[in-house]
Order: structure tokens, then C-alpha cells, then sequence
């Protein structure tokens, strides 16, 4: 339990997508102009990351890893599918946004209103895949970790898109040097914001 | 490719603008707000900055080639997942590739290299461009937008490369005799070392740019 407390602070805060990683930049960039939209999108991230990460956990187990087949047949044991990863995970990801606006469209016409055309960008969101790739390089033990790993990014994603929302609204009515507005203020507010989370360095629960 | 051939020259003007665009005023990262992603997190020394400038490169090149070749097969609605998977093909090639010839600098850029199949350019650029056009103006657009790409990574590599660690690709340029320690007066900014100042960085870059071209500035 601690361990999954941990694993989830951590990428909330200190591990952060965006902060630290610089995933899913475009459309943390290009949607945050309103609160409104962004929280739409930071959702949907949340969402959708929170099942690809132990989706794609379960394929790299159970398909990809060195002897990962031997539960098929124990003639496979010596197999290792790992150079697949990439596109394993990518067709994983891009079928489970296409299943989710399927679900949701159907479900819940609200929730597919409000997320609208977000669900089909975020196939080509890089933190989705970024999840995947950092939970196969850090080599997750359970289950359980790679759901809270996956929860925690999506949720540190939403984090970071909403307080750049906000900070941008209110930055509209200040004297900004007119080269760097726009672009080039947001650039330098994330390179501060990012500055702010690397306080977070080093805790550990 | 031949047919192409007939009608203009290889490189005509209009061909060679495709190439030139993206490194200036048309530039993925500064003004189309594309590929930013995967990029800066591996800007911390030059040589990485430098081989992920070169597999975004070919990855953008070729996938523009390849998609553009397929374009009038491409039934439109599975065209984003045929383009991951193109995409998705190229970028494991180049994984491999990199493996085998250079180990370390695989080693360094981890994900990245994956990450390289969700770069918004070489998808911005397949839907924007190789959609729509011949197979080699699509193959000379790619060149020009990872160029561009790369351009700004291997300004950025190198500035924080000097000042963060006072090395150039490795190799020592401000000596060590100047440090504090060695009785000097100098110390690195460790500040360029932190991933935000990449991003600092840019917007400064984008500041310069924009002050010396008028057009681009917002509203």
C-alpha cells in the first residue's frame, strides 16, 4: 500500500508529465487558452490514461517480454517480442480512444459532448504513449502499480494543463513585450511552473 | 517518382522553398507549435540533441514518402491508425539502428526514441501535407520540417551543454583552471542543466524570432 502511495505521488508531483517530461506538449500548448476546454481535455487524459497504462501493462506481461509466451505454449519460452513494443502499444492505445468514444457516446451523450473532439486527439497525445513506454522502462511489478502509475500521470497532466489555463487568462490584461506574447510567454511561464515543481524533488513517503 | 521528373526539375524553386520554409518562417517548434513533446527533454548535451534531430529527420522524410505513395488508397476514416502504424514501423527501424551503432546515446534518449511515433510534427506534417501531395514534394517537405526541428534542438543542446557543464559534444571549452575550485572565478549554471530551462530557453528563442520578423507576432 505504501509502495502504491508512493508510486502515485510520485508521479503526480515529481515524475509530472509535463514538467518533467515534456509530454503532450502540443496540446497542453495549443488547448490551454480557456479553463474550460482545458479541463475537458485534462479529463479525457486522466481517462483514458488511467486504462491504456494497465492495458498495455497486461500486453507487455503476457505478449511481449521475453518468454512472456510460455503460457501459450512451452515452445515459445524462448521468444522475445520486445522490438514490438512501440507499435503494440500505439495500436492499444489508438483502439482503446476509438472504443472509449464509442462507450461514451453511447452512455453518456453529456460527458461525449463536453469531451467532444479531444477523445480522438489524444491518440496522438504523446503522455498516453509516454506512459506506456515509462511503465515498461521502469518495470512495474503488479497490476495494481501500473493502474496507480497510470492514474497518477493522467491526474499530474491535468494538474499542470489547468494551472497553465488559468495563469494564461488572467496574463491576457498584462504588458507583455508584444514578440513574446502568446507562444512565447506560455514557454517561459511552463519553464517557471516546472522550475516551482522541482521543489517536490526528493520526497519520498 | 518519374512522372514527377518530366514535369519540373528535382529541385526547382518551389521544391527547394519546401525545404527552406520550415527552417525559418514556417518552423515546426517556434511558429507551428509542433513536436515539442518528445524533443526537449533531450537537450541536455549536443550528441543526443543531435542524433534525435537526425531520426526525427528521416522518420518525418519517409513516413511523408510512404504515406504519400499510399494516399489514394488510404480509406479516410482508418487513416490515422494507418499512419501510426507507418509511422510506428519507421520509428522501430530506427530504434534498432540506433541500438546497434550507437548504444550509449540509446541509452540516454530511452523513451524518447518511442515517443518520436506521437511527435505532433510528423503527424501535423502527414495530415497537412503528404495528404495531399506528390511523393516527393511530401519526401522534401519532411527533410525541411525535421530540419527545422533539429535546428532549434541542436541551438538549444549546445547552449545548455556550455553553460550547464562547460563542454562542447564532450569535449572541454571552458578550461578547468577557471573553475572556483581550481581557484577561479567560474562556476556552471546549473539552472541550464534542470529540464524547465529548455523550455525558458525556447521562449527566448521565440522572443529573437519574433522580434526580428514583425509578421509572426499574435494578435
Amino acid at each position: 500500500m505504501e509502495n502504491l502511495i508512493n508510486i502515485f505521488v510520485r508521479s503526480v508531483f515529481i515524475d509530472n508529465m509535463v514538467f518533467a517530461y515534456f509530454l503532450g506538449m502540443c496540446s497542453y500548448l495549443a488547448v490551454s487558452k480557456t479553463v474550460k476546454t482545458s479541463a475537458g481535455l485534462g479529463v479525457a487524459v486522466v481517462f483514458v490514461m488511467a486504462i491504456t497504462v494497465p492495458v498495455n501493462y497486461l500486453m507487455n506481461k503476457f505478449l511481449l517480454l521475453p518468454g512472456a509466451l510460455s503460457w501459450l505454449h512451452p515452445s515459445l519460452a524462448s521468444l522475445d517480442l520486445s522490438f514490438l513494443s512501440f507499435i503494440m502499444f500505439i495500436a492499444v492505445i489508438a483502439s482503446i480512444v476509438q472504443l472509449v468514444e464509442m462507450v461514451v457516446e453511447k452512455y453518456s451523450p453529456s460527458l461525449y459532448n463536453a469531451l467532444g473532439i479531444f477523445l480522438p486527439l489524444i491518440a496522438v497525445n504523446c503522455a498516453i504513449l509516454g506512459g506506456s513506454l515509462f511503465m515498461q522502462e521502469r518495470e512495474y511489478e503488479t497490476l495494481a502499480e501500473a493502474t496507480v502509475f497510470g492514474l497518477g500521470s493522467g491526474l499530474g497532466w491535468f494538474l499542470a494543463i489547468i494551472s497553465i489555463a488559468a495563469i494564461r487568462e488572467k496574463i491576457k490584461y498584462s504588458n507583455i513585450p508584444k514578440p513574446l506574447r502568446g507562444l512565447g510567454i506560455a514557454f517561459i511561464l511552463t519553464g517557471l511552473m516546472g522550475i516551482a515543481f522541482m521543489t517536490f524533488m526528493g520526497i519520498k513517503l | 517518382m518519374s512522372e514527377n521528373n518530366q514535369r519540373e526539375p528535382w529541385f526547382s524553386a518551389k521544391n527547394l522553398k519546401l525545404i527552406t520554409e520550415p527552417i525559418g518562417i514556417k518552423n515546426p517548434i517556434t511558429v507551428l507549435v509542433l513536436g515539442i513533446c518528445s524533443a526537449l527533454a533531450v537537450t541536455v548535451k549536443l550528441k543526443p540533441a543531435f542524433v534525435m534531430a537526425i531520426s526525427v529527420t528521416v522518420v518525418t522524410a519517409f513516413s511523408n514518402l510512404l504515406i504519400s505513395w499510399m494516399r489514394n488508397s488510404i480509406p479516410n476514416r482508418i487513416r490515422i491508425i494507418v499512419q501510426l502504424v507507418v509511422v510506428a514501423a519507421l520509428v522501430i527501424l530506427v530504434d534498432e539502428i540506433l541500438k546497434a551503432f550507437v548504444y550509449d546515446v540509446s541509452k540516454q534518449l530511452s523513451v524518447f526514441v518511442g515517443l518520436i511515433i506521437t511527435n505532433c510534427i510528423i503527424m501535423g506534417r502527414l495530415e497537412a501535407f503528404a495528404l495531399g501531395n506528390k511523393p516527393w514534394p511530401s519526401f522534401l517537405d519532411g527533410i525541411g520540417n525535421g530540419v527545422g526541428y533539429g535546428v532549434i534542438l541542436v541551438v538549444v543542446g549546445f547552449f545548455r551543454e556550455l553553460l550547464g557543464s562547460g563542454t562542447i559534444w564532450g569535449y572541454r571549452v571552458i578550461p578547468e583552471s577557471i573553475y572556483v575550485k581550481n581557484g577561479g572565478f567560474y562556476e556552471n549554471n546549473g539552472m541550464m542543466i534542470v529540464p524547465p530551462m529548455a523550455l525558458i530557453l525556447i521562449g527566448i528563442i521565440i522572443w529573437i524570432q519574433r522580434t526580428r520578423n514583425k509578421s509572426l507576432i499574435e494578435e
